[in-house]
């Protein structure tokens, strides 16, 4: 990693010294290891607090709708993930693709800091990784703990590859996984109506509507979201446990539907640890099985199951009933 | 002081709950919230922060407030406050030091004046059982507000370690409450506290952010931290979400709306968030148009304007919830270090 990130720097430092771009988007250090944020650096002095390590799990494309606008061009580090969302602001008209530099960086699995402090990691002050071994120095000792079970639930199964085939890459090697991310969709499928309705209620009863699964959403770019809107008549910040949440949560997932990328932001940020990306990935399923094989994000054209019609599509009455192939 | 064997505190729960209401940390879904106390409930002393904090208990995140029944030409008004007599009282257990310090924080706008009497009912009605931190963790900073986390105060005191619960009442309340759990308490344990308390002060003196200087934050640089240039910088990556806000334990901001029933209208508030663009939102619009002045507004708040309105008190008690939860990291510690002056760095 520490090698990817010179790499990245001297890039960054060169596009920013020759003027090429006025700005750079990437992460800038925290107070720890372990909480590094989103930044923009305008000089190579900036660059002094540039960082890229095993934390850096937010995706920067959604910064570009704001960052891209200003004058000149905007260089910006994409993780693999991240090319999709990209891919799909660029599709969507809500990124100019000629003012921004994409630079795709490898990730290897972010890890997750709550997950590591629930394996009973506290204090800590230096990670590093070694393949499968997380080395953690803490204030009160050394800890090594398995990779696969520290990492954030949006890198748990994923194998995305970078979709920015003309940029340039910084590249680690990348072992091919073997990962099903429907696993736990196919769970949820197989539970009773009951059963579910129980699981998402449970996890729905601790949301605290902060919208932050919203707001950092790539899918989720309307300027001003109806939810937000006091004109719409819908506005509402109020956390309601009884049927509320359920519908912002299924209104959102509808709306991001076919559009969603599955880069597992909005699971990455709810701070009641709501498994989100579950309803998106039922949605990324059924279209799978409805309209053939799709995934958003991994080009910049085309047309879309959802916003496209065939002869050949399935009839609504035939997936209510249950009796759609 | 005295003391009950950890296996025994189910038994004292169902004892309080006998009369009183339990709001107690309990685990649901994975995550650790306070929660009515029943049979079966999970619950979780050994949690040092719950995602939600206690404010909840009498400032709820959503309540009504009044409601209007309209029968032709008829209004009739329904005042929900007439419901609270026949409410039991409640035990709000398990409290930490940080937390109880908000309680404070929240009492000076709530029971100040105008007195907001559904905040207060709640608050007359509710005793409130805290409970020493023994296992601090690195975003934790209520040092710096002169917070003790071994000695909370409250009606009762508790402390916990791998066998017993400790056990000290503080107040009448606290009394009356000892009295009705006093079958289930034995004498002791004024050793082991005062052990704990040691070594747990130890632990805070080593905490990253356990000294940082905040004498820069005072009313009269008002201005000149208002217009610090570090600003734009520090809240660039602010998804103006209400993270930061909502498990804020002294954050108290709230919005009042009418609902549209069939019947007429009900009148809720709700907790709003700085950080949202319809935040006061007026008929010539919104008076933060951007999220660099949302996200000051927060800080500011914090460190500048209650202390100027409140002697000097902070309405920041760094018990780091939002140092953990920021989706992008951001932090009322990162300001502190950005604005805070030299002895920061
Ligand atoms: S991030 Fe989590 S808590 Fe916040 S609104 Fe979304 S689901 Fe609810
Ligand atoms: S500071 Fe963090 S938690 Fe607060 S609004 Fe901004 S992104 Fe959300
Ligand atoms: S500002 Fe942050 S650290 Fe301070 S009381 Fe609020 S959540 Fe806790
Ligand atoms: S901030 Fe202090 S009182 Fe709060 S949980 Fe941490 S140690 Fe305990």
């Amino acid at each position: 990693m520490k090698e990817v990130e010179m790499k990245m720097l001297e890039r960054a430092k060169a596009l920013l010294e020759s003027g090429e771009v006025a700005r750079v988007v990437a992460w800038k250090k925290g107070d720890f290891c372990f909480d590094p944020s989103p930044a923009v650096f305008e000089s190579v002095e900036e660059l002094d607090t540039f960082v890229y390590d095993w934390f850096c799990g937010a995706n920067l494309s959604k910064y570009l709708i704001q960052i891209a606008k200003k004058e000149g061009k905007t260089a910006v580090f994409l993780k693999p993930c991240d090319t999709y969302s990209f891919n799909q602001l660029v599709k969507e008209h809500r990124i100019d693709r000629e003012k921004v530099y994409v630079i795709a960086v490898e990730c290897l699995a972010k890890l997750d800091v709550e997950k590591m402090k629930a394996k009973g990691v506290s204090m800590i002050e230096s990670v590093e990784v070694v393949d499968k071994d997380v080395h953690v120095k803490t204030a009160y000792g050394e800890e090594t703990l398995y990779k696969p079970d520290v990492v954030l639930t949006k890198c748990e199964t994923c194998n995305k590859t970078h979709q920015a085939k003309d940029e340039e890459i910084i590249l680690h090697e990348r072992p091919e996984r073997d990962v099903n991310r429907f696993a736990e969709v196919e769970k949820l499928e197989a539970m009773t109506e009951d059963e579910r309705f129980a699981f998402w209620r449970n996890q729905l009863s601790k949301c605290i509507r902060c919208n932050a699964c919203r707001n950092v959403c790539p899918a989720c770019s309307c300027v001003k979201c109806v939810f937000d809107n006091p004109a719409s008549g819908i506005s509402a910040k109020a956390n309601d446990d009884q049927f509320e949440e359920q519908l912002f949560h299924i209104i959102r997932a509808f709306h991001v539907a076919g559009r969603c990328t599955d880069c597992g932001e909005c699971s990455r940020v709810c701070p009641q640890n709501i498994p989100l990306h579950l309803l998106n990935r039922k949605f990324i399923k059924d279209i799978d099985g409805l309209y053939g094989e799709f995934q958003a994000g991994e080009t910049t054209e085309g047309k879309t199951p959802l916003t496209s019609f065939t002869e050949g599509d399935v009839e609504p009455k035939d997936v209510f009933n249950g009796e759609a192939k | 002081m005295y003391r009950i064997s950890k296996e025994k505190l189910n038994d004292l729960y169902a004892k309080i709950n006998e009369t009183s209401g339990l709001y107690i940390p309990v685990k649901r879904a994975g995550e650790v919230n306070y929660a009515v106390w029943g049979e079966g409930k999970e619950v979780s002393l050994e949690t040092l922060k719950t995602v939600k904090s206690p404010k909840s208990m009498f400032f709820p995140q959503t309540e009504n407030m009044m409601k209007f029944k309209t029968d032709g030409k008829n209004i009739e008004v329904i005042d929900v406050r007439e419901q609270f007599d026949e409410r039991r009282p409640f035990v709000l257990f398990g409290v930490k030091a940080c937390d109880y310090k908000a309680i404070e924080v929240l009492d000076k706008v709530f029971l100040g004046d105008p007195v907001d009497s559904y905040y207060k009912m709640r608050r007359e009605t509710t005793t409130i059982v805290t409970l020493a931190c023994s296992r601090p963790e690195e975003s934790c900073f209520c040092k710096v507000f002169d917070v003790d986390a071994t000695a909370p105060q409250g009606d009762v005191t508790t402390w916990l370690d791998a066998e017993y619960l400790y056990w000290q009442a503080n107040t009448e309340k606290g009394e009356a409450l000892t009295a009705l759990v006093q079958e289930l308490l034995e004498e002791g344990g004024e050793t082991e506290v005062a052990t704990q308390q040691a070594q747990t002060k130890a632990v805070i003196e080593r905490l990253p952010f356990s000294n940082l200087d905040l004498s820069r934050f005072t009313p009269e640089n008002l201005n000149a931290l208002f217009n610090e240039k570090e600003w734009e910088e520090m809240s660039e990556a602010c998804l103006g979400c209400g993270t930061c806000t909502f498990v804020c334990p002294t954050c108290q901001c709230f919005d009042i709306r009418d609902f549209k029933t069939n019947e007429g209208v009900i009148r809720y508030r709700c907790w709003d968030s700085c950080m949202y663009s319809d935040f006061t939102l007026m008929a010539h619009g919104n008076s933060r148009t951007t999220q660099m002045q949302r996200f000051r507004q927060r800080f500011m708040h914090k460190l500048v304007y209650y202390p100027s309105q409140y002697d000097g008190t902070y309405s920041c008690v760094g018990c780091g919830r939002c140092v953990n939860k920021c989706p992008q990291n951001l932090n009322i510690v990162k300001v502190i270090k950005t604005l805070g002056g030299k002895n920061n760095d």
